[in-house]
Parts: structure tokens; C-alpha cells; sequence
């Protein structure tokens, strides 16, 4: 597909717009519908699209599949993390409160956190397992 | 009134979808009418209100199953499969006609949609939708709920991704190995 012009020009124009709406929905999940599940799958959408359009090397040039797996258990690790520091923190395991001076400051940081946690794993993961799909069609 | 319009436009055209699915044998336009079918339910969801749901089903059954599908099927290369001799198809027609008499029956107790007093509605949903700006501060109550009061659920839901993630990649992932059988197999393949 990458002499295909007219859909390099429309993915060229259409990734930017998916990986801001990505980036919206992580972040503004906690007043909006969205969340970490569904802007890690949009944003590894974004860059699936890149990599049938433009090849799976370029792809790889972009996020190496290391990383990918460095993020994969990194997200894991900040959503557990986060429960393990709230209990140092004196709360109970993924008791948010406690993590800043009010509960609701607390609250908020700990949802904003361990959603940015799932949306990194769930981005990286499903990347991974395109990547291994489509490596193993490559001759 | 349109809302009902549109449900009956939807839930026919999954219906369509579905006899198309069943009645093709080309497995490449079977996945896109996969895809098809689940872009179709996300419109549904959307309808009725379940935004997140609808979010996941667009992105995740729409769009990443089906390449993964069409990933799945470039590396079978059979496209075309062929029904086997002998195929009879009362039995298994008799067995999806019971199930389906069973389901239906078993939705004449389901309350209706919407319903406040409904199991689901009155357990601790109130509870949530009172307390969760206060308590959390995120008008967001799905997210409150996933985040913070089921936080212990959704946890378990991103080790379970994690861990089907290595289970993929211990099973196809990591580059092909260039050794003999390799050869041998993709020489089955040509003839």
C-alpha cells in the first residue's frame, strides 16, 4: 500500500486529529465519556493506520517494539504503583484520598493517574499484538 | 419518537449484516461486514446513551479486531473455504432455534430499558450518582466508578490485557526463525 498517494495524504491529514482526540479523551475522561481503555486504543488506532499505510518499518522507526514493551508493563506498574504509595501513604491499597491534602484533591489525582496507567498498557498492547500479527506475514 | 426510528433502522441493518455473515463464504468480506456489524453496534450504543461503550466497541471491534482479522487471514491465505460434503443443516438449525426460543423467553423478564426500579438501578448505583462529586470531584461517574470505587476491578482488567499480551507474544511473537521447517512449510503453501 505505500504508493497508494490518495491514502497517504488522508491518513497524513487524519493521524494528528486521532492522536489529539486520544490525548482528549485520557485526559478529560474524568469529565467527559472516555478514559484511559478507550484513548490508549484510539491512539494505537492512529498508529495502526500509520503502519499499513506507510509500512511497517516506518511504524517501528516511530515507537520501536522495546519500548512498546517497556510501556506495556510500565502502565501496569504505575496503576499498582499507585496503590502500593497510597499505602505508605497511610490509606488502604488504591485508597486515592490520601495521596494529597483533601480527598477530592486526592481522588482526582489518583484516577488521573492510574488512567493514564491503563491508557499506556492498553496502548502499548495493542500495538504489540498488531506488531506480532503483522511481523509474521512479512516474508 | 426518532430515537425509536433510529433503534429499528440499526437493529435491522444488524439483523441484515448478520444473514449477510452467514450467508457469504468469502472470509475477507465476512470480516468487513465483522467490522461493519460492530461500528453498527457502537451507533446503538451510542443511542443509548453508553458513550463509553460505545468509544471501545468503535474503536477496539470496528477497528482493531478487523485488522487483526485481516492480519489473520493474510497469513492463512485460504480465502475461500469450502463447505464440506454431506453438510446438514437441521440439526444445528433445530439446536440455534431452541437456544434462540430460550433467550427470548428469558428476556420477558429482563425490566425494561431504563428502568429506576430495576435490580441494577437500586443496588448501589444511587449511591454512586449521589456521592461521586463529592467524594471524588469527577462528574464523570463511569469513570469515578471504574477509576476509584471499582478501582480493585479495573486493575484486574489491565493485568488481564497485559497478560493476554505476552500470551501473544510468547505464542507468534519475536521475528520467524530461517530454519529448515520454516522453509519446508512455506513450500507447502506455494504448492
Amino acid at each position: 500500500m505505500t504508493h497508494n498517494l490518495i491514502l497517504r495524504v488522508i491518513s497524513k491529514s487524519l493521524i494528528p486529529p486521532i492522536i489529539i482526540f486520544a490525548l482528549y479523551v485520557q485526559f478529560h475522561g474524568d469529565f467527559g465519556p472516555g478514559g484511559g481503555f478507550q484513548a490508549g486504543v484510539i491512539l494505537s488506532a492512529a498508529l495502526i493506520l500509520y503502519a499499513l499505510v506507510f509500512g511497517l518499518d516506518a511504524a517501528e522507526k516511530v515507537i520501536p517494539q522495546t519500548v512498546l514493551r517497556f510501556l506495556a508493563s510500565l502502565g501496569v506498574l504505575i496503576y499498582a504503583g499507585v496503590g502500593v504509595v497510597t499505602m505508605f501513604l497511610g490509606g488502604n491499597y488504591l485508597e486515592y484520598s490520601v495521596l494529597a491534602g483533601t480527598q477530592v484533591a486526592g481522588q482526582h489525582l489518583g484516577i488521573l493517574l492510574v488512567e493514564l496507567g491503563v491508557g499506556i498498557t492498553v496502548f502499548a498492547v495493542m500495538l504489540l499484538i498488531f506488531f506480532a500479527f503483522a511481523d509474521r506475514g512479512r516474508s | 419518537m426518532i430515537d425509536v426510528f433510529i433503534n429499528i433502522t440499526l437493529l435491522a441493518f444488524l439483523a441484515i449484516t448478520a444473514v449477510a455473515i452467514v450467508r457469504l463464504t468469502n472470509i475477507f468480506a465476512i470480516i468487513m461486514l465483522f467490522g461493519i456489524f460492530s461500528f453498527m453496534s457502537a451507533a446503538l450504543f451510542m443511542v443509548m446513551d453508553a458513550v463509553d461503550v460505545a468509544f471501545t466497541e468503535a474503536a477496539v471491534g470496528a477497528g482493531i479486531s478487523t485488522v487483526l482479522m485481516i492480519a489473520t487471514l493474510a497469513l492463512t491465505k485460504n480465502q475461500n473455504e469450502k463447505q464440506p460434503a454431506g453438510h446438514r443443516p437441521w440439526l444445528p438449525l433445530a439446536v440455534v432455534m431452541v437456544t434462540g426460543a430460550a433467550m427470548v423467553y428469558g428476556t420477558l423478564d429482563i425490566p425494561a430499558f431504563g428502568d429506576p426500579e430495576a435490580p441494577a438501578q437500586t443496588h448501589v448505583a444511587p449511591y454512586y450518582l449521589e456521592r461521586s462529586v463529592a467524594e471524588t470531584g469527577v462528574p464523570n461517574v463511569v469513570t469515578s466508578v471504574l477509576a476509584s470505587y471499582r478501582g480493585f476491578d479495573t486493575l484486574g482488567e489491565v493485568v488481564v490485557v497485559f497478560t493476554a499480551c505476552i500470551a501473544v507474544l510468547l505464542l507468534i511473537g519475536g521475528k520467524r526463525p530461517k530454519t529448515k521447517l520454516d522453509d519446508r512449510g512455506r513450500k507447502d503453501n506455494d504448492t
